[in-house]
């Protein structure tokens, strides 16, 4: 019963990506945005650009992160599809944590491939380039199940765009320290598998406890 | 229970269920049993607590005293969700999908009654040939038919109904009645909530009726 629904939430999340393909695209379209501006302001000079690399692909990911945080059960919320979740003989915490990792595939994973060429366009070293695609693809699961607890406990209110940021904000601080830590660790030459290893473990734990947050977020939020 | 002198346990059985919201009382405490092949028509004005009984049955709210069972045992989460099929005011269908995909998944999600199939309950409810209509330009009562048609497709025995009738031409209800009939012959049971305006459909059944709390 559950790989039953887990692949029908799957196929129903990536045909209404299809349809809906122009609004999918903001969050890339949205960390390109960030990192072209940001080659620009910096005026375009090398070493300047080498040195913040890392730290502009990091943010860029986050934020585009965050700007699609709150598409995650809005929807579902608002046409009821949420109720029939709640009544499934599935938990709910399972067909939020299938949400969540197509949140995650659909909007970090695309930027995730392009890593290389955005790390291109910014002159990242590329002896950093390795550290960095591990601790974004660490860190980027991470923000997503952080973000999930976070949209979660905001689906009941009408407008929760700066209650969203607000929220999210001190859960994704460290996951920024450790992931743009790693990087800048290895940078100067020192070993960053310790923050990558921290990375990993807030991994795991939230693999297991994000979803049964969230879930019992839905359920105070809708009753 | 005079007329069913069967010694099974009521498919659903309520005992002192009340429900408050803020201190202030929606409904009860109620006492009601449905058994398997009956209809309950819950009746009541507009804020009587009608959609309130059927939310806190379907387990979407809880319940402030008194106790739900289902065939004889307690109503846990895992029991409610196998034996519920709840019909709300909220659609539960994707704009952007088309009827069948949005039955389709549901039918993933909720499981599938033996013998049907999406294509077949579009047919039912007589949606034949809108199979790839997204919900978006579907009609209020054509959506609440592609509603009814998930719900035929649940195999889950206990039907809950809120206001079944409403956005439906008069077509619709009878569909509406020949589905519940249908669905009370094969060993089910249904909890209709209505505002008295409809006619109910011809099968055995009780009534509850809801007032305002004094």
């Amino acid at each position: 019963m559950m790989w039953p629904a887990a692949k029908a939430l799957m196929v129903r999340d990536l045909l209404l990506l299809w349809r809906r393909r122009g609004d999918a695209l903001q969050p890339a379209l949205f960390a390109l945005l960030v990192v072209v501006l940001f080659a620009l302001a910096l005026g375009g000079e090398a070493q300047a650009l080498a040195k913040v690399a890392s730290a502009v692909l990091w943010l860029a990911m986050l934020l585009a992160g965050l700007l699609s945080l709150d598409t995650l059960f809005r929807g579902d919320a608002e046409d009821g599809s949420l109720e029939q979740w709640m009544l499934a003989p599935v938990p709910l915490s399972w067909l939020v944590l299938v949400r969540t990792f197509m949140h995650w595939a659909t909007t970090a994973l695309p930027l995730l491939v392009a890593t290389p060429f955005l790390g291109e366009l910014l002159h990242l070293p590329h002896d950093q380039l390795p550290v960095l695609l591990a601790a974004l693809a660490l860190g980027t699961p991470l923000l997503s199940l952080l973000g999930a607890v976070v949209a979660a406990l905001t689906v009941g209110m009408r407008r929760s765009g700066i209650l969203v940021a607000l929220l999210a904000l001190p859960l994704y601080v460290p996951v920024l320290v450790f992931g743009a830590g790693s990087v800048s660790a290895a940078a100067q030459g020192l070993d960053p598998i310790g923050a990558l290893l921290l990375l990993a473990a807030g991994l795991v734990v939230a693999l297991v406890l994000a979803p049964l947050a969230a879930a019992a977020a839905i359920r105070i939020a809708l009753s | 229970m005079p007329e069913h002198p069967s010694t099974a346990p009521p498919l659903l059985a309520a005992r002192g269920l009340s429900f408050a919201r803020n201190e202030a009382p929606v409904f009860g405490p109620l006492d009601f049993a449905v058994d398997a092949g009956e209809a309950l028509l819950v009746q009541g004005d507009n804020g009587a607590g009608k959609t309130t009984l059927l939310r806190v049955l379907a387990g979407l709210l809880q319940a402030d005293a008194g106790e739900i069972d289902i065939d004889g045992r307690p109503a846990k989460i895992s029991l409610r969700s196998r034996a519920i099929a709840y019909l709300g005011h909220l659609p539960a269908l994707k704009a952007d999908l088309g009827a069948l995909e949005n039955l389709n998944f549901l039918c993933g999600l909720h499981g599938r009654r033996r013998g049907q199939t999406p294509v077949s309950a579009l047919g039912i409810v007589g949606l034949a040939g809108y199979e790839d209509t997204l919900a978006r330009q579907l009609s209020a009562g054509q959506k609440k038919r592609l509603s009814l048609a998930r719900l035929w497709l649940a195999p889950a025995p206990l039907w809950l109904l809120d206001e079944p009738y409403a956005n439906l031409d008069l077509d619709g209800i009878n569909l509406v009645n020949r589905m519940v009939q249908a669905h009370l012959r094969s060993g089910g049971a249904a909890l209709l909530t209505t505002h008295g305006a409809y006619a109910a459909p011809p099968v055995r059944t009780r009534m509850l009726t809801l007032g305002r709390p004094a």
